[in-house]
């Protein structure tokens, strides 16, 4: 009598979900692939994790955050709004003195965190390693119901493109820091800080224009690009500046860290900023 | 040249099954269906296996080698070592049939349920102009030759049974991206998308793209820009305000 | 009686590919259920794997493109073996049933003002090609289908059934055609799923399976391609023509071995591409016959130029019909000049940019990259000829596309007539989108009219099941269907492959008939439940009843003409052309004989000028010809 046995404990085993139900091939596996499938979703995860936990520390550190002398502001605080910000580093003004709690750039910072959060890359990314939804291609994922992005919370993931909207307006900002920072104490000048600056802006501004949003809104909307020249030719620009919007994603978040990381150091008079002109 | 290859084959049907080991002949260029085919010819006969062209062109013979979505014409024996043993599965997405054929109607089924070509009115034969860069967005997604990789990989189905009956799957999101960007449709597809075809289940993790034999971009090129749309047409607070205000009694 | 599953429909397609679909999207217009019977899934037809593009003189390109000059290649291109009429209707319809796909959701390649573009091709005065990239039967197949769906999306937005008036019934086997006296009255055949028998009751029957492309070795086709519909019809009591001309494409893959005979596409030549030999030397040149030689440039330059100003310069040789590329490939080969995998070289690379060839051979460029780890872009490919397609086919009724069977019809690659001798490039898309239709109405007409519907003989049914099962018996001779199989390629490959000689051709009959005992000795292992071995050995006897056709007929046609060349009888002869070798069933086997073919009608004789015809023709039948009369 072993052999029945055997076999409903096969056919038990194989009332799962997904490629472990009753009509799929009984394979036990929940993966049959042989290469290194996890470490991609893993390096995303060291990645991610690390840049939160940076950008955390740095946005509640409260200081060296500016350098005056050559009005370097680090992206981590621009617009730096609070009264109690250093003098000079508030290229828009101020509001109030900002609790504890709040960082000096609240107004900018959750745009930037919600235009990534919904960014269409990202979303790719922290689902696959995050949540394991899937983990890799061809590997069952573990949770047993999976509606995706048809409810709240993440039916949210829809807002993206008016995140990217407000995301281009603190690039923008960005962008002025990077350009009065050209100007400092003693006038014109350019150092190294200068540069990192203005490679930050470039390449945020590559990440933001590749996305996938501008790429709808630029001209993917439409039905006829014969009758829109203009808006193809730019639709055809983004075009090519998305199938790399991965890449940026990156490069901009580990470039902002590094930003912010080299004004930090020269603020607190750790090193001294390597002056090419004046 | 040629040296004797460890394979392992998944043989049953939907009452059960298991792995069986072969040690096969392989000669330099085959690819894996050549492998499956000399298994026919010489050890096991009724070996059950769908196949056509055996060119990439048809898209028939879909089954996962080493646990990943392929076509077995267009995987090349030269992709691995050769004291690899090479694992050789139907497709898990679907229910099996035999061996290394599974029942694929589901994608006929979702096929049927978009809404097909609607012709503009009142042009004739010989009457359609369309203009080059018009037509190439959907013309890349009619180099599809229906292999249902994508449709097998796809989390939302593979690893959820109970979401066929409401998502259509990347390949048929992907037709409906077709024709809402053929310049002549008179039709519109984005709120049926959504509503219908389950636009909103693709978590965009982008399995699809990666497996697609013909270099589809289809996250990038259809999927996203119908999300695009529905978020334009659907999330738009400015447009749900307007609704809102003046929507009519 | 056997246990079989039984559907009735007013008409029964067998094949999906372009024909059996455009067949059953007209039937399903006049109101009729149809069946559409395919052995593989629905849209994997054959017809995928057309490459480069449609023939129809739309005059979108070259305005001075009209159905006549169609009209005149395709009847040069087959020799003027050409079944006239079908030509004729083919030249003329084309064009709108190319437009038709447009109103399906056709995508087709553009010109720049917005029409259809047209591309070039072997033998076709003007570019005249409706094309997709070099992926055109594909767009064909894919319309068609959703075509189909638009028309069950109706059907259910009616009736509440997807599956009202058509059906599809995909990886189905048709083995037997059943008859009531004279006329069709259904079709037998098995699930190659389950193993189960199915019977459909029906007066009409459109045979579109395609062609015989598997009894040989080196093939472009697929596995389908065993010659079910000739086989089918033959057995029914229709007859066969023109079995002997086999047409060879030019340029197949010849490296690696596992991929040997799959298709380049001649879009590869029509775009620029030149084939050269193991020297270097653009060998074709050398090739033009004495009948081509006012259309075809004998030098690089004039060939060169042509590209850019065709109405100044006559056209490259490497645009040859195709058997003649065929043959100077295999000559080429033969003395020595081939390379180093025993074909010759197609060389792109140093005519176009490689953006260029990408976009307008982006699969060509993924086929040799995947497959033989060849980047077109920077080198050339290495190409030899593939057995392509079969001009012979079931005879049918040009406009009816009724075979002499009634209720019986064909359309596409398995009818006869329509190409003669050899076909043209982009003339086999055409061919399926104006003869599918035909086919289809035909058979609607016919069921239409119809006093009352013939019935199925229920002893018939029996036979039929018994002989589908009976290569499960055990037998003495124990056979392996593959083996026999593999054999069979070997021997018409070899034999009654590209150059043909009278010895050889009656060595392959003789084979043939060897095989055809072995058969019957196959004995299949395993149950019936998709089982590959056992759909095989039943295959295997259709591919050898018309294996025995081409290679009786090839016997018995003493010249070379088109897809049949003789190294004994090398030319062409006159007397041959209006003959017609006509295949029919005779016990077991085949029997050929001769038939003459109606003359031309005199406004289409009159289209060509004498010195053309001259070529051709024997003088007594060209003594109506308005030139001859005037210098009379």
């Amino acid at each position: 009598m072993s052999a029945p046995d055997i076999e409903s404990r096969g056919v038990d085993q194989q009332t799962g979900t997904g490629v472990l139900s009753r009509t799929r091939a009984r394979i036990a596996d929940r993966t049959l692939r042989t290469d290194r499938w996890w470490l991609s979703p893993l390096l995303t995860v060291l990645g991610l994790a690390f840049f939160v936990i940076y950008s955390t520390i740095r946005a509640f550190w409260g200081s060296a955050y500016y350098v005056p002398e050559y009005n370097y502001l680090t992206p981590f605080y621009s617009p730096c709004l609070s009264t109690a910000c250093e003098p000079g580093s508030s290229h828009f003004g101020t509001l109030f003195d900002f609790p504890w709690f709040i960082p000096y750039a609240a107004l900018s910072l959750p745009f930037l965190l919600l235009f990534r959060l919904t960014c269409y890359y990202y979303r790719k990314a922290y689902y696959r390693s995050v949540w394991f939804s899937p983990p890799a291609c061809a590997v069952a994922e573990p949770h047993s119901k999976y509606t995706g992005e048809t409810r709240f919370p993440l039916i949210m993931q829809n807002l993206h493109r008016y995140f990217f909207y407000a995301a281009a307006l603190v690039v923008l900002i960005n962008t002025y820091d990077a350009i009065a920072a050209f100007s400092g104490e003693n006038g014109f000048g350019i150092g190294l800080g200068n540069l990192i600056l203005l490679a930050n802006v470039i390449l945020l501004w590559a990440y933001t224009f590749s996305c996938h949003s501008c790429r709808h809104v630029a001209g993917g909307r439409l039905k006829n690009f014969s009758k829109h020249p203009v808006r193809y030719w730019f639709w055809t620009q983004v075009s090519k500046l998305n199938t790399r919007h991965m890449q940026y994603a990156w490069i901009t978040l580990f470039m902002l860290m590094f930003t912010d990381f080299y004004v930090m150091l020269v603020a607190s008079g750790t090193i001294a900023d390597l002056r090419i002109i004046n | 040249m040629s040296y004797q290859g460890k394979f392992r084959v998944w043989r049953g049907d939907v009452d059960g099954g298991d792995f069986e080991d072969f040690t096969v002949e392989v000669n330099e260029g085959e690819v894996v269906l050549d492998i499956i085919h000399r298994l026919q010819a010489t050890q096991a006969p009724d070996l059950a296996v769908r196949w056509n062209c055996k060119a990439g062109k048809c898209g028939s013979c879909s089954a996962e080698i080493n646990g990943r979505p392929r076509l077995l014409c267009m995987t090349r024996m030269s992709t691995f070592t050769e004291d690899e043993t090479i694992t050789v599965t139907p497709l898990r997405a679907f229910p099996v049939m035999r061996d290394l054929v599974t029942d694929v109607s589901y994608n006929y089924t979702k096929a049927r349920e978009v809404p097909a070509f609607t012709p503009p009115e009142g042009v004739g034969l010989g009457e359609y102009r369309m203009h080059q860069v018009d037509v190439e967005r959907s013309q890349e997604f009619r180099k599809c030759i229906e292999c249902f990789l994508c449709q097998d990989t796809c989390h939302v189905v593979r690893d959820h049974e109970d979401n066929k009956e409401s998502f259509a799957g990347p390949r048929f999101l992907m037709r409906i991206a077709e024709l809402e960007m053929h310049p002549l449709d008179a039709g519109d597809r984005t709120t049926a998308a959504q509503e219908e075809h389950g636009l909103g289940y693709c978590n965009i993790t982008k399995c699809c793209t990666d497996v697609c034999p013909e270099g589809i971009k289809i996250t990038d090129n259809a999927l996203i820009p119908m999300k695009e749309r529905v978020a334009g047409q659907k999330y738009d607070p400015l447009v749900w305000l307007g609704n809102k205000l003046f929507r009519r009694g | 009686m056997t246990e079989v599953e039984r559907h009735s429909y007013d008409v029964v397609v067998i094949g999906a590919g372009g024909a059996g679909l455009r067949a059953v999207i007209e039937a399903r217009q006049r109101g009729l259920s149809v069946a559409v019977v395919c052995k593989s899934l629905f849209g994997k037809a054959h017809t995928v794997m057309a490459e480069g593009g449609c023939a129809a003189s739309m005059g979108n390109s070259n305005p001075n493109d009209n159905w006549q000059v169609h009209f005149r290649d395709t009847m040069r291109g087959g020799k003027f073996l050409n079944n006239w009429r079908m030509a004729e209707l083919h030249a003329k319809e084309a064009p709108e049933r190319v437009w038709e796909l447009e109103t399906y959701g056709a995508l087709f390649d553009r010109t720049a003002d917005g029409r259809i573009s047209q591309r070039n091709f072997g033998g076709h005065t003007y570019p005249r090609l409706a094309h997709v990239g070099d992926r055109t039967g594909l767009e064909l197949i894919r319309t068609m289908q959703q075509k189909i769906v638009s028309l069950q999306q109706e059907d259910y937005a009616e009736h509440g059934d997807y599956e009202a008036k058509i059906k599809v019934f995909a990886e189905c086997t048709i083995t037997e055609l059943l008859k009531d006296g004279n006329a069709i009255a259904g079709a037998f055949g098995y699930w190659r799923e389950s193993g189960r028998f199915i019977l459909f009751e029906t007066p009409a029957v459109v045979l579109a399976t395609g062609g015989i492309g598997k009894s040989f070795k080196v093939t472009s086709n697929s596995w389908e391609y065993t010659g079910d519909g000739h086989a089918l019809a033959l057995r029914a009591g229709a007859k066969l023509i023109n079995m002997e001309f086999v047409q060879f494409h030019p340029t197949g893959m010849v490296w690696p071995p596992s991929v040997k005979g799959i298709l380049v596409t001649e879009g590869v030549r029509g775009d620029g591409g030149v084939l050269k030999n193991a020297e270097g030397k653009r060998f074709m040149f050398d090739y033009i016959p004495e009948v081509f030689k006012d259309q075809y440039a004998d030098n690089e330059e004039e060939a060169d130029r042509w590209y850019d100003n065709p109405d100044g310069n006559r056209r490259t040789p490497d645009l040859l019909p195709r058997d003649e590329v065929a043959r100077a490939i295999n000559s080429e080969v033969k003395a020595g000049r081939g390379s180093p995998h025993g074909g010759v070289f197609l060389d792109i690379a140093s005519r176009l940019p490689k953006e260029e060839i990408k976009k307008r051979l982006p699969s060509m460029h993924h086929q040799f990259k995947e497959l033989a780890d060849v980047d077109i872009t920077g080198e050339p490919m290495e190409v030899g000829p593939t057995c392509h397609y079969v001009m012979g086919g079931i005879e049918v009724d040009p406009d009816t596309a009724s075979s002499d069977v009634a209720g019986l019809f064909a359309a596409g690659e398995c009818a006869g007539g329509m190409h003669g001798s050899n076909r043209l490039g982009g003339n086999s898309l055409s061919d399926l989108l104006v003869f599918g239709r035909r086919a289809g109405l035909g058979a609607a007409n016919y069921v239409i009219e119809l006093a009352s519907w013939p019935s199925v003989a229920p002893s018939d049914v029996d036979t039929a099941a018994a002989e589908a099962v009976e290569c499960f018996e055990p037998k003495e001779g124990n056979e392996n269907p593959y083996t026999v199989h593999a054999e069979l390629q070997d021997s018409m490959n070899g034999l009654v492959g590209i150059i043909r000689k009278a010895e050889e051709m009656r060595a392959a009959a003789a084979k043939v008939e060897e095989f055809k005992q072995r058969a019957k000795q196959a004995t299949v292992e395993g149950h019936r439940q998709f089982n590959p071995g056992w759909h095989l050995a039943l295959d295997l006897r259709n591919m050898l009843l018309v294996s025995e056709c081409v290679a009786k007929a090839a016997l018995l046609r003493e010249e070379s003409r088109g897809g049949h060349t003789r190294d004994d009888h090398p030319g062409m002869v006159a007397d041959w052309r209006n003959k017609l070798l006509v295949c029919a069933i005779d016990g077991d086997g085949v029997r050929v004989t001769e038939q003459e073919q109606p003359p031309m009608r005199q406004d289409l004789l009159e289209l060509f000028e004498l010195g053309e015809l001259e070529k051709y023709y024997t003088s007594g039948e060209l003594t109506e010809h308005p030139e001859r009369k005037e210098s009379i």
